[in-house]
């Protein structure tokens, strides 16, 4: 288990998060011409990489508040957290 | 007096190795990435069905050393819908013959799984999917709690706990197998039809020319290819990334663990998707349990502690006799899960790469079934039947194989 920093509450356990995939996916423009294909990317497809990835936690047992967090998946290590709205911190 | 001896010498000789350790040659007709349960497998059927030889699997730990290690060797094929119905029969039948067609003991023991209920909706969704598999000709019953006691005795049926076992589903030609034995199986018989299995060699880049596969880059060197055949389980996004190739897969932890050594007292194999355990006993005797993945995406093979403290509550709920066992040891494994959690076995939109991928949690069941089909599609480039609903495209078709829950465990 590990200390997730909520942007709002501060350090909290794991326990009291719930994730919730790749962040900063936005609901496709001009959506009423889409492709199947295009689509298909919106619903099913997300990056999956072994490295730093930025990503949506919410502190569901806490504030209640969804925020995002650049995690490094391959070493579970989380390198950065901002509020939902803010830009993409850039990480070393 | 006698004179020092030399520390080991009156110990036999080591036994025959299973296989060779060659370097890789420049050029194979098929290249296999991967050399786990899957891509061995598929490597032995290339060879075996199809007369292809030149092959070599590419390893970059050693053989059998990711999944194939970690999982809970449970194999059944009580699955809903036809099209998994029959890639995993397919599979079970193919289990059942291995041990004389490897020639090689794989300890495979159909000992049965249940598949337990706990609410009046699980009765219905397991009833309904033994009807499924019956029609499909897979062996399925529905038992009541009383025969699900008499089936495994150490299961608490009582009606006082929180989740009360209200019936299981049971396929008797279930069972389990030696995972490193299997892997090893398949690893020989490669070996003796001239497949180089090649370990410590890691896939670093995917040459491709003019829209097709044309080699692999190595830790040890570049490598042409004929063919590229990944079979990687949690690392697969990052090797499609190489041929430039987005999948609709998520890596995540999934963790299982065993106890000390018991005597025999867990006669089957128990699976509950609403507690969510899964339990068997191992031929030495450790009770060895699984669960669901850990929520996030990772590659660290390790989890959170907090799941593992879950699954051993209901374990305990569901076997009260567990409560002064010792865990022993517990371990991840990198799971490649699907937003419908079935696999993803086939063609790709880059010419001779093929994509055996998506098996999430259960990927062991399938080994044989799988190495049979992914070579099939592989020699002659067009996808098995057991493997054709299960493409790429149908992301994009929306023709989805939704086998959440359906399955008969969360994966």
């Amino acid at each position: 288990m590990q200390l997730i920093a909520c942007p709002h509450c501060g350090p909290r356990e794991e326990t009291e998060f719930h994730y919730g995939g790749q962040a900063h996916v936005a609901y496709p423009a001009g959506n009423a011409t889409l492709s199947d294909e295009e689509w298909g990317q919106f619903v099913f497809f997300r990056d999956n990489p072994k490295g730093p990835f930025a990503e949506r936690w919410v502190h569901s047992a806490g504030c209640r508040r969804w925020f995002n967090a650049v995690r490094d998946t391959a070493t579970h290590q989380i390198l950065a957290v901002y509020r939902q709205g803010e830009p993409k911190p850039v990480v070393a | 007096m006698t004179a020092p001896r030399t520390p080991g010498a009156d110990l036999p000789d080591h036994p025959d190795f299973l296989w060779r350790n060659p370097d890789p040659k420049p050029s194979y007709d098929v290249v296999i990435v991967g050399g786990g349960g899957h891509g061995l497998a598929t490597a032995y059927y290339l060879a075996k069905n199809h007369g292809i030889t030149n092959i070599a699997v590419l390893e970059k730990g050693w053989l059998a050393g990711g999944n194939m290690a970690r999982n809970t060797t449970i194999i059944r094929s009580n699955y809903l819908w036809d099209e998994s119905s029959g890639i995993y029969e397919h599979s079970l039948k193919l289990w059942e013959g291995l041990e004389e067609d490897l020639g090689y003991p794989i300890l495979f023991s159909q000992r049965g799984v249940l598949n337990l209920a706990h609410s009046l909706q699980d009765v219905r969704d397991s009833v309904r999917r033994v009807h499924a598999n019956r029609l499909n000709g897979v062996d399925a019953e529905w038992l009541d709690p009383q025969q699900v006691k008499e089936v495994c005795p150490i299961v608490n049926i009582s009606p006082d706990v929180r989740y009360p076992v209200l019936g299981a589903t049971y396929q008797p030609r279930a069972g389990i197998a030696k995972h490193d034995y299997v892997a090893w199986g398949f690893a020989r018989r490669a070996n003796e039809l001239g497949v180089d299995l090649i370990q410590n060699c890691e896939v670093q880049g995917l040459d491709i020319e003019g829209g097709r596969v044309t080699g692999v880059r190595t830790s040890r060197g570049t490598i042409r290819a004929g063919r590229v055949a990944l079979a990687a389980a949690g690392h697969t996004s990052v090797l499609a990334e190489m041929a430039g190739l987005r999948l609709p897969l998520q890596s995540h932890p999934l963790q299982a663990l065993v106890s000390e050594l018991l005597e025999p007292v867990h006669p089957t194999v128990v699976m509950s998707n609403a507690v969510h355990v899964y339990v068997s006993q191992a031929h030495k005797g450790e009770l060895v349990m699984g669960a669901g993945i850990d929520g996030y995406n990772g590659y660290g093979q390790r989890g959170a502690f907090h799941i593992i403290e879950r699954q051993m509550a209901a374990a305990l709920e569901l076997f009260p006799i567990f409560a002064r066992a010792h865990l022993l040891r517990s371990w991840a494994g990198i799971v490649d899960t699907t937003p419908d959690a079935s696999p993803i076995v086939g063609l790709t939109p880059v010419e001779n790469l093929y994509l055996n991928c998506g098996w999430g949690t259960g990927g062991f069941k399938a080994t044989p079934g799988v190495g049979w089909c992914f070579a099939h599609t592989v020699a002659t480039g067009t996808p098995h039947p057991y493997n054709a609903p299960f493409t790429l495209e149908r992301f994009t078709t929306g023709a989805l194989v939704d086998e959440h829950g359906a399955a008969a465990v969360a994966h």
